[in-house]
């Protein structure tokens, strides 16, 4: 442990949101000349801190201190002064602007009278691209270049002015490796250079190979901060996904003798740079399982097979004919549902009644001339009310004034209308209180009873497991082990963590370390 | 007390409420305005007037919504009604010589005149649909591109302002049955097609779902596309019904002039009838209410003897008006004017 004083010091930091207390008490420290990594799976509160370091939102209670001077950050103009720079996911400099112009928008140093001085800001932005070892030509637009080098002007940007702290939020999610490598490169500069560098991401091999720290939150609650090197992946990721192993098991169908017949199969389902090809198969009657971390290419996954996005080559066959998904209009007429991880923005019909949310996919299947008569539309709807017991006042409430859990069993409910084959359930459990939970994993295991193939996504590895007949595991947008026979936790985090299980393991350094 | 609520929440209640304040300012302020006159079987007055003059706007604003539904602008109307009249004139032909006497005839037969025209302008819509939902060019500019089809209405007419002398023609814009005037009838027919169109297929449904989360409907297997491509053919063909009433009711197709600045009245109009420029819900009832609006709004105008120049001000002080109530519930609003915020919390809807 370093003696000097923390560059950044966040103690007790408290933000509730209407009926959610997203920071508990969070305490982060930062060092000077560190890269600092903050883990956590969704809703741990990693955005959450930031936004408070950064000013984008103010804190209900706690303290900020930077070099010890204490900070109140109320816009992202006030972090920025007292040299808190940041660098977010989505790069949000302009194109169509020469790269110059981008470094220096808003601060573009004037002339006497009042003009742009074209000369001085180029010869600046040289300079402060040539801080990071890059040379360029600054005078062209920004557009030309790749998104690793408008993300070097982003940080040359934030950098710029006698910054101490910098926020990388998933600087890496949209490059390649060689892409990642120049940033690391970049990174290391600049922590030698002193700055405390604050790093997100969901790569592990990116935390184990750039961090000299890391912090993980869970749930809005401080978990624990270590050295980067004394913490096993292991028990990194236990601490994020902050295990009780001891889930009742609900559903084991795959009894030995009793084969089911494959509904869907797929070879070489990949897309380039969002999921490497994989081989996967779903039978009828099964829940399988797809395990792994925020961003590894479960979701990513589904939304191929859905038709949502486009593989760049894949042989599908349903039942054993070939056909082609290229739209979810496609997927499902071959009976395929998707109920999707973001309900609000993919799922739910926020101003349509709970009667059309649930209709909408089978009207969708009839087509716009053969309309579902409005009696029959209530009955169908009043049906699933109660068959899943949705909560509302009656059929013609808007879907937007349920509940989540209410909302999610509306999407289920708009699926079971076509009687899919095969139904994707991405996050079904996601954001709904723990007895909507417990009810959605048990429709699940009944619709797989059934007959359905059923595809479980879930961050939460004890739902996976206590739904799931055989787990696929994913890590870093691949495939890495499948899980069959008795499931449990453990398994699957050492499957994530070691990219080993079952799998060939993928590097045999990491099992030298770690095995 | 619950149904106040329910009925204040309805789109059209706005529209209906400003209707019957400015018919009831009419009636005390415009003598005159609810004047009805029996002359040779025929009603005149101002009333009379307001539907007859808003029939154009109302057949336009019916398409106008379903565009507005799918959260996009439909800003060639204008220029789309000037195309049809231009087609159903030069078809029917406006050679004097034709017009000898009384039994002036058509170069085409009617029917395949107005079909013809109303045929160009669903071509037209179609068009706008193509550029939208398959090239992806925003509406606004590629229904901007339709602008120019005055162009294509000058080219039609040889630039000429085309006389007609057909009789049969005339009755669409200037006839009578059983006292009133013979497009009054037509709006209802066509707005009550409209109307079934929507409810009685899953067209409305499909529109609403697409307007509302593009997304979602996308997920659901709805063809999001095919949707907003319907909207704007069923607005190229409202703009021909309103191109053609105009043509019958001036009896002359004037590329120039024919249907000028209508784009803007019927946004206006699906916007006041509480239609959410966003898309997503929408009410046809309230349109064809908006559209009265505009209308009387406009004959309340000349009524008064107000310049008739200075009426874009009074629309603008209606949009204006309408624009804040729809920003928020009428509610917050007024409790944000009671708590007094800071000036300029107005915000802009996209």
């Amino acid at each position: 442990m370093p003696k000097e004083t923390a560059l950044l010091q966040m103690n007790d930091i408290v933000k509730i949101y209407p009926g959610v207390r997203a920071l508990n008490n969070v305490t982060f420290t930062l060092y000077r000349g560190e890269i600092h990594s903050l883990c956590g799976e969704n809703g741990a509160g990693k955005s959450t801190l930031i936004k408070i370091l950064t000013g984008a939102e103010i804190r209900d209670g706690g303290d900020i201190f930077l070099d010890g001077i204490p900070i109140f950050p109320k816009t992202p103009m006030d972090a920025q002064k007292s040299g808190i720079s940041t660098v977010y996911q989505e790069i949000n400099l302009c194109p169509n602007l020469s790269v110059a112009e981008n470094i220096f928008i808003g601060r573009q140093p004037r002339k006497r009278i009042g003009g742009i001085d074209w000369k001085k800001m180029n010869r600046l932005a040289e300079t402060a691209m040539a801080r990071l070892n890059i040379r360029m030509d600054v005078a062209s637009m920004l557009g030309e270049y790749s998104v690793a080098i408008q993300q070097m002007i982003a940080i040359a940007r934030a950098v710029d002015m006698n910054s101490k702290v910098l926020v990388l939020d998933e600087p890496t999610s949209s490059l390649d490796a060689k892409e990642v490598r120049q940033l690391f490169f970049t990174m290391r500069k600049l922590r030698n250079a002193g700055m405390g560098i604050i790093f997100i991401s969901h790569f592990i091999d990116q935390i184990y190979e750039i961090t000299d720290r890391v912090t993980i939150l869970r749930n809005g609650n401080y978990i624990d901060s270590q050295l980067t090197k004394d913490l096993p992946r292991m028990n990194l990721i236990s601490k994020m996904i902050g295990k009780d192993i001891a889930a009742d098991v609900l559903h084991k169908g795959s009894e030995a003798g009793a084969e089911k017949s494959v509904f869907y199969s797929a070879k070489r389902l990949g897309k380039r740079g969002v999921i490497a090809p994989l081989d996967i198969q779903i039978k009828y009657g099964e829940v399988l399982g797809f395990a792994g971390l925020l961003g590894c290419g479960r979701t990513e996954t589904a939304r191929l097979i859905f038709g949502i996005d486009r593989a760049d080559e894949a042989e599908v066959e349903i039942n054993g004919k070939r056909v082609k998904i290229l739209s979810p209009a496609d997927a499902i007429r071959s009976g395929i549902g998707f109920c999707p991880e973001d309900r609000k923005t993919d799922g739910i019909i926020a101003n349509l009644t709970v009667r059309e949310n649930i209709i909408l996919a089978l009207q969708g299947r009839y087509g716009m001339f053969r309309r579902i008569p409005f009696a029959k539309q209530v009955e169908i709807a009043n049906h699933y009310i109660e068959l899943l017991s949705i909560a509302t006042p009656g059929c013609e409430q808007l879907a937007g004034n349920l509940s989540g859990g209410n909302q999610q069993k509306v999407i289920l409910a708009r699926w079971l209308t076509i009687n899919p084959d095969l139904l994707l359930l991405d996050e079904p459990t996601r954001g709904i209180d723990v007895g909507a939970k417990t009810e959605i994993m048990n429709i699940v295991v009944r619709l797989a009873k059934e007959g359905k193939a059923i595809l479980f996504i879930s961050s939460e590895l004890d739902e996976v497991v206590r739904c799931s007949d055989r787990v696929l595991v994913f890590r870093d947008r691949s495939l890495t082990g499948e899980l069959t026979g008795e499931l449990d936790a453990r398994r699957i985090m050492e499957t994530i963590a070691h990219a080993g299980g079952e799998a060939p393991a993928r590097s045999p350094a990491e099992e030298g370390l770690y095995g | 007390m619950d149904k106040l609520k329910t009925l204040a929440r309805r789109k059209e209640t706005l529209a209906v409420i400003a209707l019957t304040m400015l018919l009831l300012f009419n009636v005390f302020f415009t003598p005159g305005f609810f004047s009805l006159e029996l002359k040779e079987g025929h009603f005149y007055g101002s009333l009379i007037d307001v539907l007859k003059r808003g029939a154009p706007l109302m057949f336009m604003a019916i398409g106008m919504t379903f565009v507005i539904a799918t959260g996009s602008t439909d800003i060639s109307v204008g220029s789309v009604a000037s195309i049809a009249g231009a087609v159903a004139a030069q078809m029917i032909g406006g050679d004097f010589s034709t017009a000898a006497g009384s039994a002036a005839a058509s170069l085409t037969p009617l029917p395949i005149a107005i079909a013809a025209a109303l045929a160009v302008a669903t071509l037209c819509g179609v068009w706008n649909g193509f550029l939208v939902s398959r090239l992806g060019i925003q509406a606004l500019i590629a229904t901007l591109l339709q602008v120019a089809g005055r162009g294509i209405a000058q080219l039609i007419t040889r630039g000429n302002v085309i006389t007609m002398y057909y009789k049969p023609f005339f009755e669409f814009g200037t006839g009578y049955f059983l006292g009133f005037p013979i497009c009054i009838y037509v709006v209802l027919a066509v707005a009550l097609a409209a109307y079934l169109f929507s409810k009685k297929t899953s067209y409305g449904l499909f529109l609403e779902s697409s307007g509302s989360n593009r997304s979602s409907s996308r997920y659901a297997g709805i063809k999001v596309q095919r949707m907003i491509w319907v909207a704007f053919a069923v607005s190229g063909l409202m703009a021909g019904i309103a191109g053609v009433l105009i043509a019958s009711e001036v009896k002359a197709a004037d590329a120039n002039n024919a249907g000028l600045n209508y784009e803007l009245d019927a946004i206006l109009a699906v916007v006041l009838g509480g239609n959410s420029m966003k898309g997503g819900r929408f009410s046809l009832p309230g349109s064809l209410i908006g559209a009265l609006l505009v209308q009387a709004l406009t004959t309340t105008i000349y009524m008064k003897g107000v310049p008739a120049q200075t009426i874009l001000v009074f629309k603008a002080v209606v949009v204006i008006v309408v624009g804040i109530i729809q920003t928020t519930d009428y509610g917050k609003l007024l409790a944000k004017f009671i708590k007094k915020r800071p000036a300029g919390v107005f915000e802009v809807e996209k």
